[in-house]
């Protein structure tokens, strides 16, 4: 038997960890989050233009950081986002193991719960091991990180690490204030695209 | 059938920089080609819908990039096409078609007729070819409508375009 409840007493909190991610990253990182928690998370950690937050595309997450990150391979390329989007791209971990980029770092907020949607369980609370599934993709670097000592350790790899890299940061389950960024999605688009290319990112 | 060869011609004028793909036979020429191409990043997918995502994330980071798939493969986009249109992403889909003209296999068949209603349902614009003859207009056309007019497109190469495939029946 799994026990399905244990999430709500993980003791790591994901805003603590979002902001701990966002404070050291500096201006070098490119941030990209699913949608539901992370996009909050790092929202509430500092809307900025070097976040690309997404509102929907559910599965995207991951893939969308592929592109970006072999497009800009100066940059470093952090994918924030929930067990649910994961899990509904997995092939997506398979595709960046072909690609092999070396500055994507895949960090998994993993609070076993479709969060957005009412808190039900995702297969993670039950047998599913995100980690595992990672590397058996051929994802070079994975881990799970349980508590902040695990991420005080796992974070230089994190953000400068030699990729790409899976990191599951299981995290408790956990309702909280919604912070939003703007919406318009061609807002968000063009305002990234105009920090990281300049007047070339203006079309 | 050597009309690849204006297609993979369009790619490079247009400077696209990541070929993301479900392979399709009437693609494998194409695909090889931009294998062999150094300044070209060919990725094979998982699912197609990873590749609508990928072409955010590149277009995101400055770079061009198409999706090159079969008819069934816009099945597996839908949801993620709507990324494009709420972001006002370009999109640039190569879609070989199946179950349109002398399909022997009826498998492909809703889906290859599917096609083209539910890209236009998502407000993708859709262009068809099935003269050899207009490839390289049409390939041009849709890279342009993309990457300048600044829209989403799927060029539908026309199983007519195809040699006409069986299994031996
Ligand atoms: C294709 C699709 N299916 C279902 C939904 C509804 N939905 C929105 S968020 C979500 C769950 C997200 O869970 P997770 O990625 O784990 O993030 P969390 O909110 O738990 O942080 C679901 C199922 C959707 N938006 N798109």
């Amino acid at each position: 038997m799994t026990d399905s409840s244990r999430a709500d007493s993980f003791p790591l909190h994901r805003r603590d960890i979002a902001k701990q991610i966002f404070d050291s990253g500096g201006e070098n990182l490119l941030i990209v989050t699913g949608l539901g928690s992370t996009n909050w998370d790092f929202t509430a950690a500092g809307d900025c233009e070097r976040i690309f937050p997404l509102w929907g595309a559910m599965g995207g997450a991951i893939p969308l950081g592929l592109g970006l990150a072999m497009a800009r391979p100066e940059k470093r390329v952090l994918v924030a986002t929930g067990d649910a989007d994961t899990l509904m791209g997995l092939g997506s971990l398979t595709t960046v193991a072909v690609q092999m980029p070396d500055n994507l770092t895949i960090t998994v907020f993993d609070n076993e719960r479709y969060g957005e949607t009412g808190m039900q369980a995702t297969a993670t609370a039950h047998n599913a091991d995100i980690a595992a599934i990672a590397a058996a993709s051929g994802i070079p670097v994975t881990g799970t990180i349980r508590d902040q000592e695990e991420m005080d350790t796992a974070l230089p790899e994190v953000l400068e690490g030699r990729g790409p890299a899976v990191f599951v940061i299981k995290v408790r389950a956990e309702k909280l204030p919604f912070v939003l960024p703007p919406k318009d999605g061609a807002y968000l688009k063009d305002r990234f695209r105009i920090a990281l290319l300049g007047d070339t990112g203006i079309v | 059938m050597e009309w690849w060869k204006d297609i993979y011609g369009a790619l490079k004028a247009a400077d696209i920089k990541q070929v993301v793909f479900v392979p399709d036979a009437g693609h494998a020429k194409l695909i090889d080609a931009c294998i062999a191409d150094n300044d070209i990043r060919t990725v094979p997918l998982a699912s197609e819908e990873e590749g609508i995502a990928m072409l955010a994330g590149a277009w995101l980071g400055g770079q061009r990039g198409v999706l090159l798939m079969q008819s069934s493969g816009v099945g597996n986009c839908i949801n993620m096409i709507g990324l494009m249109r709420t972001c006002r992403f370009p999109l640039a889909a190569f879609v070989t078609m199946r179950g349109q003209w002398h399909e022997f296999n009826p498998w492909q068949m809703p889906m290859g007729q599917g096609t083209e209603p539910v890209l236009e349902a998502m407000d993708v614009l859709v262009d068809t070819v099935d003269d050899p003859a207009d490839v390289a207009r049409q390939s041009e056309a849709v890279l342009h409508r993309a990457f300048i007019g600044m829209q989403a497109g799927a060029l539908l190469l026309h199983q007519r375009l195809m040699p006409v495939k069986t299994f031996g029946d």
